[in-house]
Parts: C-alpha cells; structure tokens; sequence
C-alpha cells in the first residue's frame, strides 16, 4: 500500500515539500546542537526539561486522543466510526512518533539511549513510559495497516487482531498516565503533585487529539473523493465538547485546593504563570490566552447550533487544539520548573534553534501523517468506486 | 565481551522476570551496584568505611560568603568542576545560599539577624531514600549499599534529566556544553565530564577510598563534620545528640544525610 502515498497531485507534493523544508531546518539545527551540546537551548540548571519535554507530553495526549474514535467503534459498536478509526490509529502513529523523536531530541547523551534497555529500571517511570509509547506504537502499526489492507481487498480484517485491539484502547489511556507519573510522583514539585495531573492530561488529551481528528477530517473531505462524514464529525465534536469542558474543571479544582489551602507550595506555580512571581511574567499573557482560548473552545462547542456548523466548529477545534497546546507545551513543564526547589524564580525562554528544532520535529510528524491519511484516503477511494 | 554477555542475559532476565518477585530485582540492582563502583573506584586498605556517610555544617561558624569559598573552591577544583559564566549553564557541587532558599517554608517571618545574613552551604544531601536513583532509567545514579552515597556513572548517564526534576534540593547540574575548556586546572586524578551528563557531589568517594575525608571538610576549620550516622560514637553523632539540628525538607521524606546546627 505503500505506493499510495507517492502518487499525488501538485498541492500534495507542493505541501510535502513545504514540510520537508522545515525537517531540514530542524535537522541541521539539531546537528548544532549535537555538537554544541543542550546548551543552544534555553534549559538552565533550574528549568531542566523545557519544550521539547512540553511538546512530547502534549503529543503523546494527541496520540491518546485517537483512541476516542477506536472505543466507541470498537466497544460500543458504533458503526459510524468505523470510516474513520482508520484515522484515528494513524494520527497516533505520528503523533507518537513525534514524542519518541522529542524525547530524543531532549537527550544529552542520544547514542546511549539503548541504555535504557541495557539496564531496565523498572522503578523509573522513564523506563514504563519507553514501553508504553513504544508499545503503542507497534500496536496501532500493526493494526492499522492490516485493518485497510483488509478494507482494499474487500475482506473482513484477520481474526487475531481482534484482541489487539482490545489491547490498544486501555494502552491508550496508559501512555498518558504513565506520562503524567513522569512528574506527579516527584517529590518537591508542588505543581504536579496532584493525584489528579494524568486525569487532567487525559481530558486535555481527549480534547486535542480528537480536535485535531476533525480538523483532519474537514480538509480530507475539501482534498479528496472521502467524506468521513457529517455525522461522524459531530460525534467528534460532541466528545471534544465533554472532554474540554472537563479539562476546564479539572483545572479549576487545581486553583481551588492551591489557593482555598493557600500552601505557598502549591500556589506559587500558579501565580508564576497567571499573575507572575516577583516581577516575573513571561507566560502570564500565554496562559491567560490559553484559558480565554479553551473557555471560546467550550462556548463554540457546547452550543449546539454553533456546534453544528462545520465552520465554527472548524474554527472551536482550532481555538481548542491552540488552547490546551499552551497549556500542556509552554505552561506545564516551566510552570512545574518555577520556582525552583529553592524557590528562585529563574525564567525559561525556549531559545530559537529550539523552536526551530521542535518545529522540524512537528513537520516530521504531519509528513508521516499526510503521507498515512493519503494512503488511508487512497484506499477509501479505490474502494469505493 | 563478558560484561556485554552479561548485559545481554540480565536484559533477558529482566524481561522475563520484570513483573514477578521483588527479590529478584533487587538481586540484580545489587549485583548492578557492585560492579558500578567496582569500575570507578578501588577500596585501598586504608579507606575509611561507614554503613551511611554524613555530614554536619556548623552555620554558625560562617559569617559571610568569603567563608564559604575556600570549601567550594577546594571541591570544584580537586573535581574538574568548570567555572562558566553563563548561568543557565552553572554547575556547581557545592554553593552558598540564604537561609529561606535552603529551608524554604521554614523560614519564620522575622529571623535571628544572624542567621538571616548567615551564609549557608549547600550540596547533594546523599539522601537515604533518594528520589533521584528512583527516577533514573539506566541506574546511572545509584545508592551505594556499602557507604549509602549516592554515585554517578558518567559514562552509563544518558542525560534525560529525570534525576534532576525528582531532587527537591536543586542539587543536580547538567552539562549544557562541554566543559572541559572551562576548567581553570585540570586534576588528572579525577575524570572530567563530557557534555550531556548530570554531575553532583559525590562525598569525595574517591578520597574516603584513599583514607582521606571529603576535601571541604577537611579545609573547613572544623566547622564541618562528617562520619557514620549509624555509628553512636562517630562526630556527626556526637554533634547531633549535643546540638539541636535540622535538615532541608524533611517533610519530603527523602531523608537528607546532611545536618546542620543553626
Ligand atoms: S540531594 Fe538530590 S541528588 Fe542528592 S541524593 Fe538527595 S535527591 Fe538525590
Ligand atoms: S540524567 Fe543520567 S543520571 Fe540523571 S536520570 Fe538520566 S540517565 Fe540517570
Ligand atoms: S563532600 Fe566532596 S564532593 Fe561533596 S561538596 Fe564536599 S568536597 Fe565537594
């Protein structure tokens, strides 16, 4: 099937190329930085993880957000998803690519990466979470592409990838628990020292993926002979509606307990980053702006005439998928880093050539999932006439 | 060829074995532990033994940072620690901080002058129960069972630092940049680092090996103590039963080694 994603017309390989280009950039910024060291980013001594480790924990919420069209086919039998679980699987394929490479990107000493296999620690989290997301990854390879081959020969898909798939809906939901263990069991961060942070990565998860899956789904239908479907769009939006306005929740019962208790330890990450800290705001117009984004993103899709005229909900899922992105790729990681554990405010910027870096990362990512989605798209088409 | 061999039939154990009894993790974490300081240091006749090493800092016995810098520049120098000027790059084993950054939240609203203007000397608290070996994926950073320090293998280090989000006492630094060029006079007694790993104070294992006591105790006009916490009749024993102490967030639980009279 492979072939499928060579053949195609200008615009795809004009926007193949598009991507292409930034790969480049982000590549040979990463050259740098493999020779310089992290040192050309703008982690410090405080703030030890910054965006790359931000923007591989929003991803692996997007890759867990397509098992929201897996479940309800899959579980609930509800057979209008079934256009489009293909989708769903191929969105977490790249997406967890995208984590995987974030994380290495992320690393001081990348070519010992293998260590990690050489001297498994089950006692870290790091070690679960390289598992996991692999796990995942080979799961949603496997299944995805034997269910539309199945699908292009006109054949029911092979019995034994029933219980994988099974297999891959809770494995969803643990890459982003685990994920979330990476920082709510350290001790000290009183930001993500709540029981509630993989709860809350999942609702922002169960946002984003499936805001993304829509957005996807609109400009296949603009591009292609494939209509995912009105209806399978809505059920989409109805979950994007539910799982942000949780998101919302959850976090507002963080604020709660942070400043009813009024525990320096807790409230000080907060104030960080919505009113600053000791003269400190760098991210306080950002997380405002996540906030009014995610409340619009609620406000769009929760009413239902809005909610059903694709172009609002077009642009509701884009508010949403910027929203919760602040929130988890620039707020989460500097917001747990400030102040440090002896409580200096010492502010993070992501530097350009990391930017540039995680951007590369980024168009790596929907280079794999444009060239997926064609192949998918491709198939639909052939069977179809 | 036979560490390699090793390696490859402990990753098979492993896999096998992962989800099964506890002893059996331990079993290899042990036999991980052994040879990891077997590698980097040799126990001579003379080196000095402790079930946990710790120590005791007399605040009172420093006024001012000035007093600080013989000790800190004493173990930045015998350990190749690189003096950069960009300060996100920073690394440091050993520095001097307030009083509300070294015990935040014990910090009354209104303190003795003295210790208010008091310097305080801060480093790895070689914690009994340390979050930072729980949170490493390659046992690059371990408790050793033998003296309870916590090591560092710079060479297994993949520089994820998870080590250092797990340590509340911000006492992990990381190589940003290779750091060789910034090391004023190398001492070729001890390894340099490259850039990419995590360092930290190690309790001057290689000195203890050698019948030596840590390097900034030793300069510190006994305003520094250091012995076996489990020996009643050590130093740091005496101190701690004669003075009153504390430690930097106990409430965490990590059980920080190193103890301060204030
Ligand atoms: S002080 Fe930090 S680095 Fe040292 S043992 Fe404790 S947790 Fe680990
Ligand atoms: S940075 Fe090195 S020592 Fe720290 S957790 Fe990662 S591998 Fe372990
Ligand atoms: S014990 Fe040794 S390594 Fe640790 S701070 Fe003192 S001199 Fe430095």
């Amino acid at each position: 099937m492979l072939e499928l994603a060579l053949k195609g017309g200008k615009k795809y390989y004009g926007w193949m190329t598009f991507l292409m280009v930034f790969v480049g950039i982000g590549f040979l910024l990463y050259l740098k930085q493999l020779d310089f060291g992290l040192g050309i980013t703008g982690l410090s001594r405080d703030t030890s993880w910054g965006f790359y480790i931000a923007n591989f924990t929003f991803l692996v919420g997007v890759a867990a957000g397509g098992v929201m069209v897996v479940l309800p086919y899959y579980l609930h039998d509800y057979k209008a998803f079934g256009k489009v679980t293909i989708l769903g699987e191929f969105l977490a394929i790249s997406s967890v690519l995208m984590c995987v490479t974030f994380i290495l990107v992320d690393l001081g000493q990348p070519t010992r990466i293998f260590n990690v296999f050489l001297y498994p620690t089950p006692n870290s989290v790091l070690f679960w979470d390289t598992i996991v997301l692999n796990g995942y990854l080979i799961l949603n390879i496997i299944i995805g592409w034997n269910v539309l081959e199945a699908e292009r020969n006109g054949v029911h898909y092979q019995k034994w990838l029933k219980p994988l798939i099974y297999l891959s809906i809770p494995w969803a939901i643990s890459i982003h628990t685990v994920t979330a263990y990476l920082y709510c069991g350290l001790p000290g961060r009183g930001f993500w020292m709540t029981a509630i942070l993989a709860p809350r990565f999942l609702s922002s998860a169960f946002a984003a993926g499936p805001a993304l899956l829509i957005l996807c789904c609109l400009i296949i239908r603009r591009v292609s002979n494939f209509d995912p479907g009105r209806e399978q769009i809505q059920s989409l939006a109805k979950i994007v509606a539910y799982a942000i306005c949780v998101n919302v929740f959850f976090f507002l019962c963080e604020v709660f307990v942070a400043f009813y208790s009024q525990i320096p330890e807790h409230m000080d990450h907060i104030k960080y980053l919505f009113v600053g800290l000791h003269g400190h705001t760098a991210y306080v117009p950002w997380m405002w702006a996540s906030f009014i984004l995610m409340i619009i993103g609620i406000i769009l899709t929760v009413i239902p005439t809005s909610r059903k005229n694709e172009g609002v909900l077009a642009v509701a899922c884009v508010v949403i998928f910027l929203g919760t992105w602040i929130d988890k790729g620039l707020g989460m990681i500097a917001g747990g880093f400030t102040p440090s554990p002896l409580h200096e405010v010492n502010e993070y910027i992501p530097s350009l050539p990391e930017i540039g870096i995680a951007l590369g990362v980024w168009a790596m990512g929907f280079f794999v999932l444009t060239a997926l989605f064609k192949i998918a798209v491709s198939v639909k088409e052939e069977t179809r006439s | 060829m036979d560490s390699s061999r090793r390696r490859i039939l402990r990753l098979f154990g492993i896999s096998a074995l992962a989800l099964t009894t506890r002893p059996v993790l331990n079993a290899f974490a042990k036999e991980e532990q052994t040879t990891g300081a077997e590698v980097v240091i040799k126990e001579g006749a003379k080196s000095l033994k402790a079930r946990q090493w710790a120590m005791v800092i007399d605040t009172r016995k420093f006024e001012s940072e000035a007093d600080l810098e013989p000790l800190i520049e004493a173990c930045h120098k015998i350990h190749n620690v690189p003096a950069l000027q960009n300060k996100n790059h920073e690394i440091k084993w050993l520095w001097g901080t307030h009083y509300h950054n070294a015990f935040p939240g014990k910090a009354a609203r209104f303190l003795a002058e003295k210790v208010e203007h008091r310097p305080f000397l801060v480093l790895c608290n070689h914690c009994e129960n340390p979050p930072c070996v729980r949170a490493c994926p390659t046992k690059a950073t371990w408790k050793r069972e033998a003296d309870g320090i916590v090591f560092m293998d710079f060479h297994r280090c993949i520089g994820c630092r998870f080590c250092m989000a797990a340590c509340p006492f911000g006492a992990r630094s990381f190589n940003y940049r290779d750091p060789r060029p910034f090391i004023k006079e190398t001492n070729n007694k001890f390894p340099t680092r490259m850039k990419g790993v995590v360092e930290k104070c190690n309790f001057c294992a290689e000195r203890l090996a050698v019948g030596q006591l840590p390097a900034c105790v030793e300069v510190s006009n006994g305003a520094l103590a250091f012995g076996d916490l489990y020996d009643p009749a050590s130093e740091v024993r005496e101190l701690i039963r004669t003075h009153y102490t504390i430690r930097r967030k106990q409430i965490l639980g990590t059980e920080p080694s190193v103890y301060y009279i204030v």
